[in-house]
């Protein structure tokens, strides 16, 4: 049965619907803010703090009088950021090791796979956050270290899929054939694992922004006067008992970004390869 | 971990010291850390240190490191069991139930709380329950930490009720992970043969989920809560900031902050002991439940 | 006059699939007396392991029954649950085709057998080891002491098969229906394996129905042969009656194929054209229609009713046919 038309199936499955709504959504605000937002966001106007919601500042105002919906939207650049950086280290590095690894047996493979298993021992927080004390905190430094993180996710992930792909018999048939182990990874083994890599990638996605939220707020992450969901929360602690709403707003926008990234994965994972969807 | 610290690229004692360091304090440091002995007998010298129960001694704070680790995890260790009492016993019991009633509207609504638990930072959900516990209804006080005694100023009531509403917040994403888990682990395992077979023994469905499902679905869900001890450390520092708690969390986020490594060095292996600790029992549970693993005599 | 044990009448199943709605087994009927051994022949997909498992409720619970299966004279379709819980494994049990992975891993053996009885019978928990290991013992399961603490993975292919079969016997069955036992078994446990089957069914005097594809089984097992195909039965007659005089197309088509020693070098294999015909997409006719090559328009319009080749006596005993147009060779 040939793809029954990848959008058409796409359509209908709700999952991907929602979580694709609200991707879309976070990328549209990134895009619009790029041009435009209500107020420019260092915009401080002590006089005017913690505003209620009104026609001028449409989610009120924080402790420093800069406009929440402007904020918000500036943000989605940061949280966009950071998960195309992270999960493009990821990829960048990952893949090619967990291909090596397939591709050749053996000791190269032992190596890098106890190298992942190593990293993956330290809690990757943890990680994160000795390294930004050392090198001193900051976007660069948070994005760096979330995305050497996902560097043997994707490396695992990889090889367990392209070993997979190998055992096949239409690579056999390829190797005996006379095919080098290099074409074989580009022209079979990389078309069949590219689905289990989208997946994962969105996933991923979803994580690194979760961790950079997390980041901000300890405060090891995006600086001021950068505009960062996490760090908005941060703030809005301190005004907990004068302005409650404020530690809403930013906490929704984290939350809708990842669970629409999970759902879209999800959807993803049913939709490019129905063999994986188990009875759900 | 020795090995990590030694490879980072900088002279420790300049990273302790910042950057408006003299060189003269410098050198002292040097002097206090020993660096200027070569990296073996340093090691050496921890090492043999730590067999005789001796720990570095923290910088910042200028005691012994296992007194500051035994008296953080006086906070962090009942958290955490906390944390995982309610994990477990929500995940498991949602699992199951979102499998029995799967694809109708029960498994649905789970699935979609799940959905939601995953997609919440637990930071923001900690805030949220301060907002409505502390802030609103006024149940529980907004953070801090009373202490165990009475003469702390606080008392085992006291102290509980401090680390429920952060027991909550760190139990919220582990139960949506492991309700997952719990749920595809129970369905994969009613597919099994021998399902079929005690269902043919007469048993009911109930009786065949109890006495036959949950055993065998246990091994995954094992696997991952495992997997998860580490998460839940983290989780845990960040958790712990929320909540101003003086537990493991905090000490080794402010060591961070304060440039202490030793105390980043000491917590960071105690940290590898619990997860290698856990990992074992993990293991020790699978051999338990699953004859197969057992070695078998003959 | 024996006692009719099972009585079966048109019994009809749907179940919902990913391509639609298959009706998987479209008017079966049959019956059988106390202590005969009933056998059912046919391909994959014709429906005999549903008609086993509709007869025991195991079916998944969006399918739809209708029709009647009458055990002892109580009637199953739309029977409550609990009290089809009491019956299986008490008054009817099956045994299944993959002996491997029948047996929980995580339960030692003797717990497996020991459960029907402790659910059926309230037996105390020694009591049902003890008994357990008898049951054992005339399995003929070697070391069957040794065994009873052992754990499934230790056990061979042919010995879990005895230990489902011990299960199946612990409550004393009045029917037990064996579901290709011995296709998952090496050819030289599969013999040792029929023979203990018969073995303990005369001995007991239960009934026996035995599903399988393998014609050579049916010969020496069973009584009586049915033979279904794309969901009802075609042809039913006593066993040698079967195996000298075939009157179905479909039936002539399976003997034909077997496979002969001592043919000539070069024979071709017969082999019955067409396949099988998906259940969701089921002609309005003769299921067999398209691959008969007897095949005349009327077959294809309705389904043929059963026609009688031989009378003898109570029509449990005739030779039955579904064809209209159906010839002795």
């Amino acid at each position: 049965m040939a793809e029954q038309g990848f959008w058409q199936r796409a359509r209908r499955h709700s999952s991907f619907v929602a979580g694709g709504c609200m991707v879309a959504l976070l990328i549209l605000s990134a895009c619009l803010s790029l041009l435009w937002s209500p107020y420019p966001v260092g915009d401080i106007d002590i006089p005017n703090k913690l505003a209620l919601p009104s026609a001028a500042h449409w989610l009120g105002t924080d402790s420093l009088g800069r406009d929440i919906a402007s904020l918000l939207l500036v943000g989605s650049q940061n949280s966009l950021l950071v998960g195309f950086i992270a999960v493009g280290i990821g990829l960048g590095a990952g893949v090619p090791l967990g291909l090596l690894a397939a591709a050749r047996r053996g000791c190269v493979e032992e190596l890098v796979m106890r190298a992942a298993d190593f990293t993956f021992a330290f809690p990757a927080l943890l990680s994160a956050i000795m390294l930004t004390a050392i090198y001193g905190p900051g976007l660069v430094v948070s994005i760096v270290a979330i995305g050497i993180f996902n560097i043997p996710v994707f490396a695992r992930i990889t090889r367990g899929a392209a070993q997979a792909v190998w055992s096949r018999d239409y690579c056999t048939a390829a190797r005996a054939a006379g095919k080098g182990p290099w074409r074989i990874t580009l022209d079979h083994v990389l078309p069949n694992i590219l689905s289990v890599l989208i997946v994962q990638a969105t996933i991923q996605f979803a994580i690194a922004i979760l961790a950079e939220a997390a980041l901000s707020y300890l405060g090891l992450g995006t600086q001021p006067p950068q505009a960062s969901w996490g760090r908005m929360l941060n703030e809005a602690q301190s005004q907990m008992f004068q302005a409650p709403m404020l530690a809403v707003y930013p906490g929704v926008a984290i939350a809708l970004a990842v669970l629409g990234l999970n759902l879209m994965g999800d959807g993803l994972r049913d939709l490019l390869d129905p063999r994986l969807a188990r009875q759900r | 971990m020795f090995a990590v610290l030694e490879l980072l690229p900088g002279n420790a004692a300049q990273v302790i010291l910042g950057e408006t360091a003299t060189a003269e304090s410098i050198a002292a440091m040097e002097e206090k850390l020993g660096l200027n002995q070569p990296a073996a007998v340093r090691y050496a010298r921890w090492m043999g240190g730590l067999l005789q129960g001796q720990t570095g001694i923290s910088i910042s704070y200028d005691t012994p490191t296992a007194e500051l680790m035994a008296e953080r995890m006086q906070v962090t260790l009942p958290l955490a069991v906390m944390a995982m009492a309610l994990t477990v016993a929500l995940a498991l019991a949602l699992g199951v139930y979102a499998a029995s009633r799967q694809n109708k509207a029960g498994d649905v609504g789970v699935m979609t709380l799940s959905q939601m638990g995953l997609a919440i930072p637990n930071f923001w959900l900690a805030i949220l329950l301060i907002l409505l516990f502390a802030v609103h209804l006024q149940w529980v006080s907004a953070g801090g930490f009373p202490g165990w005694t009475e003469d702390s100023g606080g008392g085992v009531w006291p102290a509980i009720a401090a680390l429920i509403l952060p027991a909550m917040a760190l139990a919220a994403v582990q139960t949506a992970i492991l309700t997952r888990v719990t749920r595809s682990a129970v369905l994969d395992t009613l597919r099994e043969d021998f399902v079929r077979t005690a269902r043919a023994k007469g048993l009911s469905r109930r009786q065949v989920l109890w006495g036959h499902v949950l055993r065998n679905a246990m091994i995954p869900v094992l696997t991952v809560m495992g997997l998860q001890f580490g998460n839940l450390i983290t989780s845990a520092i960040v958790i712990e900031n929320v909540f101003v708690l003086p537990g493991i969390g905090r000490l080794i986020f402010q060591a961070i902050a304060n440039r202490d490594l030793i105390v980043v060095r000491d917590v960071v292996m105690l940290l590898s002991a619990l997860v290698i600790l856990i990992n074992f029992a993990i293991d020790v549970l699978y051999a338990w439940i699953d004859p197969r693993l057992k070695v078998t005599h003959g | 006059m024996t006692q009719v044990l099972l009585d079966v009448n048109d019994l009809r199943v749907g179940l919902p699939t990913a391509r639609g709605w298959a009706q998987a087994l479209r008017g079966v009927s049959f019956s059988m007396a106390k202590g005969q051994t009933l056998g059912l022949i046919g391909e994959s997909g014709c429906g005999k392991s549903l008609t086993a498992l509709a007869l025991m409720g195991l079916l998944p619970e969006r399918a739809e029954v209708s029709g009647s299966m009458r055990l002892n004279g109580a009637e199953l379709v739309g029977m409550a649950e609990p009290q089809l819980c009491q019956l299986r494994g008490a008054r009817m049990a099956m045994i299944f085709q993959e002996p491997m992975t029948a047996l929980n891993p995580l339960h030692p053996i003797w717990k497996q057998i020991a459960e029907p009885l402790r659910l059926h019978q309230n037996m105390a928990v020694a009591q049902a080891k003890a008994r357990a290991l008898e049951l054992l013992e005339r399995v003929q399961l070697p070391r069957a002491r040794e065994r009873l603490d052992a754990y499934p993975h230790q056990l061979s292919g042919g010995q879990r098969q005895r230990v489902m079969i011990a299960i199946a016997l612990a409550c004393g069955p009045d029917l037990l229906i064996a579901d290709e036992p011995t296709t998952a078994l090496d050819v030289t446990v599969q013999k040792e394996v029929l023979v203990l089957i018969q073995q303990l069914v005369r001995e007991d005097g239960m009934g026996l129905l035995l599903i399988s594809h393998d014609l050579g089984l049916m010969r020496d097992q069973v009584e009586r042969v049915m033979v279904m195909y794309g969901g009802t039965v075609v042809e039913s007659a006593a066993t040698p009656e079967l195996f000298a005089h075939r009157a179905h197309p479909y039936t002539q088509g399976l003997f034909a194929a077997r496979p002969r020693l001592g043919l000539p070098r070069g024979t071709r294999l017969t082999t019955i054209a067409g396949a099988v015909p998906d259940l969701v997409d089921l002609p309005a006719g003769c299921a067999f229609a398209d691959r008969c090559p007897q095949v005349q328009a009327d077959c294809r319009t309705a389904m043929p009713p059963l026609l009688t080749v031989a009378p003898q006596g109570p029509s449990e005993e005739s030779h039955l046919v579904r064809c209209p147009h159906w010839r002795l060779p």
